[in-house]
């Protein structure tokens, strides 16, 4: 290839076996794609294990993939390897049989090292920076926080990585949105990408693979560029992307699976050159000034209905014409009236979990909000971490005991409340103030009501007993 | 897979945007180990109340559209979680295609990967279509070899990537077809990973 070239062309050309020609309706090249990685779970997994025994085929390379229980199993506390859920159970003892008769490592609720996949695959040092990782979860976005191309598949392709370590691929055009400026005191990386996504809709880096970058990106933590990342599927985007700096080979080094120090020293040479080239051409760039983001908060169905705290719910009459039915059947199934300021709405519960903001950096920016206060009368609130170590670390810093002491559920780990597969789940009609990913109608219960926010937020309204601008919390001393 | 040549039948019009697959296939359908089971799970909160009885204001209930072939629908459909349960779904309960603007990726991935027919026009295109089939829906004429949409009068052309076509009108074996590749798959990954040694490091035994 000549001339500049994005990071996302960079990493594709290295993943290229052969081309199959021209993609849909003559636009972007379709290629077979070599994958690096995946990880399986429980639930989109079992019908590709089934087609692949039906066909007599094996897995081609089984130690590029790895299992974790994570979206049907209990949090409780004191959970064990049995569910009441006939059909959970099921799905967790299928994929323990498919992991022993496929030669997959696959880790189960009772083994140390589970946890939400995305959270898990980069704690263990698994994702490195221009790899291919597809999975069977939109999710799986969340690894171009490290210069990985990472995007989610269904279960056919599912099945069709493990026989054959590809996937038929087509090209997706580029996108770049730049945060120009520093992040203002008090702002997450959730409310940058929730300001994105209000900004360019729920469908406005659809077809596109969306890269990162500016000054408030570079200025992140891993962890925040990982919450940024995994919710831009949130817009559309199949792959988000932003180039790996020190930051990000510090992060890796020394994991339980990261390549060993001498192996690293070689492969940072091949990494420096994985960013985008200065003068590479996208197909559309964004601008976003970090310095007008507020902390947001949503109040619609949809991840892109949300609104910096200190506005109010929208007047359907005063959107555009195309919006106006989604806002319109929004505000019935939210009930909630146009021109209520969003610091008004009262919440029922409050959640703090999921792949988008469970990990420990998460949880101390929740815990400096808690301690010293306790939860709000009538509100029930959990915080699941993202995974058993996350769990393991924050106890080790007495995070627990802030959470406890204000009123918080301390669980155990999984996807929990963000989507409500297990039985931690919404009541319908109940308000939830949730550190998830996304606010559709029903996700965390039937009827149930999701107002999503980054975790500091969460723990704001969780003392306040509404919807609340952590800013004008003061920091207590427990 | 079922082949696609030509189909008639009723189109049920869904003109909201976003439509989820939370929506489409909601959780309490995906606790299964096979496909089974799905074409009650479609659209199940707008289909059904608390009590599992069918809400009559819903499209789909309407004695017009129960039948439905095709859905014609809104931006952005099938946003959100990567379940495929979602396209089973809606090819047990007798979908065979879904027109609209734009679809979301892994969606589209998953419906190609079925022999679920997505069709993409433009907006006035559309626009045309919702007229046409007005709001209670009404018979249409799928085409996929010639690919056309008859609608009454209306009559709209439309194209579908070739490799996806001759998917749907023949039905192949995809991971048949890659694995015919087997050997440059092989051969570039022996290549691949000696260039890059520390991608097998701490994970071939």
């Amino acid at each position: 290839m000549a001339g500049p070239l994005t990071l996302y062309d960079k990493i594709i050309d290295r993943h290229r076996i052969m081309s199959l020609g021209a993609g849909v309706q003559g636009r972007e090249e379709r290629l077979l794609l070599y994958v690096d990685r995946t990880v399986l779970n429980e639930y989109t997994s079992p019908q590709a294990f089934s087609g692949l025994r039906e066909a007599g085929r094996k897995v081609w390379r089984p130690q590029a993939a790895l299992g974790v229980v994570d979206h049907v199993n209990s949090t409780a506390a004191n959970r064990t390897d049995v569910v009441e859920d006939k059909g959970a159970q099921g799905q967790m003892d299928y994929f323990a049989r498919n992991g022993r008769d496929f030669g997959i490592e696959m880790f189960d609720v009772q083994d140390p090292r589970q946890g939400i996949e995305h959270v898990v695959l980069p704690e263990l040092g698994w994702v490195l920076p221009g790899m291919v990782i597809a999975a069977g979860d939109s999710h799986t976005t969340t690894y171009g926080a490290f210069g990985a191309v990472g995007f989610g598949i269904g279960t056919s392709d599912v099945e069709h990585l493990l026989a054959t370590q590809t996937l038929p691929y087509t090209c997706l055009k580029r996108m770049r949105a730049r945060f120009e400026g520093p992040l203002p005191v008090g702002v997450t990386a959730k409310d940058l990408i929730m300001t994105l996504i209000r900004k360019i809709g729920a469908d406005g880096a659809a077809g596109h693979a969306l890269e990162f970058a500016g000054e408030a990106i570079d200025a992140l933590e891993v962890e925040g560029r990982m919450t940024i990342c995994n919710m831009a599927v949130e817009c559309g985007a199949r792959v988000a992307l932003m180039a790996a700096d020190e930051k990000v080979f510090a992060y890796i080094a020394g994991r339980p699976r990261s390549p060993s120090s001498a192996m690293l020293a070689e492969a940072q040479k091949t990494w420096a050159d994985m960013r985008t080239d200065k003068g590479a051409v996208f197909d559309r760039e964004i601008v976003i000034q970090a310095a007008q983001v507020a902390p947001m908060v949503s109040w619609g169905t949809s991840p892109d209905q949300a609104g910096a705290i200190d506005d109010v719910v929208p007047d359907p009459k005063a959107v555009a014409a195309d919006k106006r039915a989604g806002v319109v059947r929004a505000l019935e199934y939210m009930d909630l009236a146009p021109g209520t300021p969003l610091s008004d709405i009262r919440i029922d519960r409050a959640f703090i979990g999921s792949c988008t903001n469970a990990r420990l950096s998460d949880l101390r920016d929740a815990a400096r909000i808690l301690r010293g206060r306790r939860v709000a009368p009538g509100v029930r609130a959990m915080i699941s971490p993202g995974s058993s170590s996350v769990r393991r670390e924050a106890e080790a810093e007495g995070l627990d005991r802030v959470f406890v002491e204000a009123g918080f559920e301390w669980r155990r780990s999984g996807c929990s409340m963000c989507l409500a597969m297990n039985d931690d789940v919404l009541a319908p009609g109940e308000r939830c103030a949730s550190s998830t990913n996304r606010n559709f109608e029903g996700r965390q219960g039937t009827g149930g009501r999701t107002h999503l926010m980054s975790p500091a937020m969460v723990a704001a309204a969780a003392v306040t007993g509404r919807l609340t601008d952590v800013r004008t919390l003061k920091l207590l001393k427990a | 897979m079922e082949k696609f040549v030509s189909v008639k039948g009723v189109a049920c019009p869904i003109p909201n945007a976003n439509v989820d697959t939370d929506v489409i296939m909601p959780k309490q359908f995906l606790k299964g180990i096979d496909r089974s089971g799905l074409a009650q799970g479609l659209f199940h909160n707008l289909r059904f109340d608390e009590r599992g009885n069918a809400r009559k204001d819903f499209i789909l209930n309407k004695p017009a559209t129960q039948d439905s072939r095709f859905l014609v629908v809104g931006p952005n459909f099938g946003c959100g979680s990567s379940r495929e349960h979602a396209v089973w779904g809606m090819l047990q309960y007798g979908i065979r295609a879904i027109i609209g603007t734009s679809f979301a990726g892994i969606f589209a991935d998953n419906a190609a990967n079925n022999g679920l027919l997505l069709v993409t026009l433009s907006a006035s295109e559309i626009a045309a279509l919702f007229d046409a089939i007005g709001p209670t829906g009404c018979e249409i004429l799928v085409d996929l070899e010639a690919q056309v949409i008859n609608a009454g009068d209306l009559s709209i052309a439309f194209s579908v990537d070739a490799d996806r076509r001759t998917a749907l009108l023949d039905g192949l074996d995809r991971i048949g077809g890659t694995l015919r590749h087997a050997d440059s798959i092989r051969s570039f990954e022996a290549e691949y990973l000696k260039a890059s040694p520390w991608l097998c490091d701490r994970i071939d035994a």
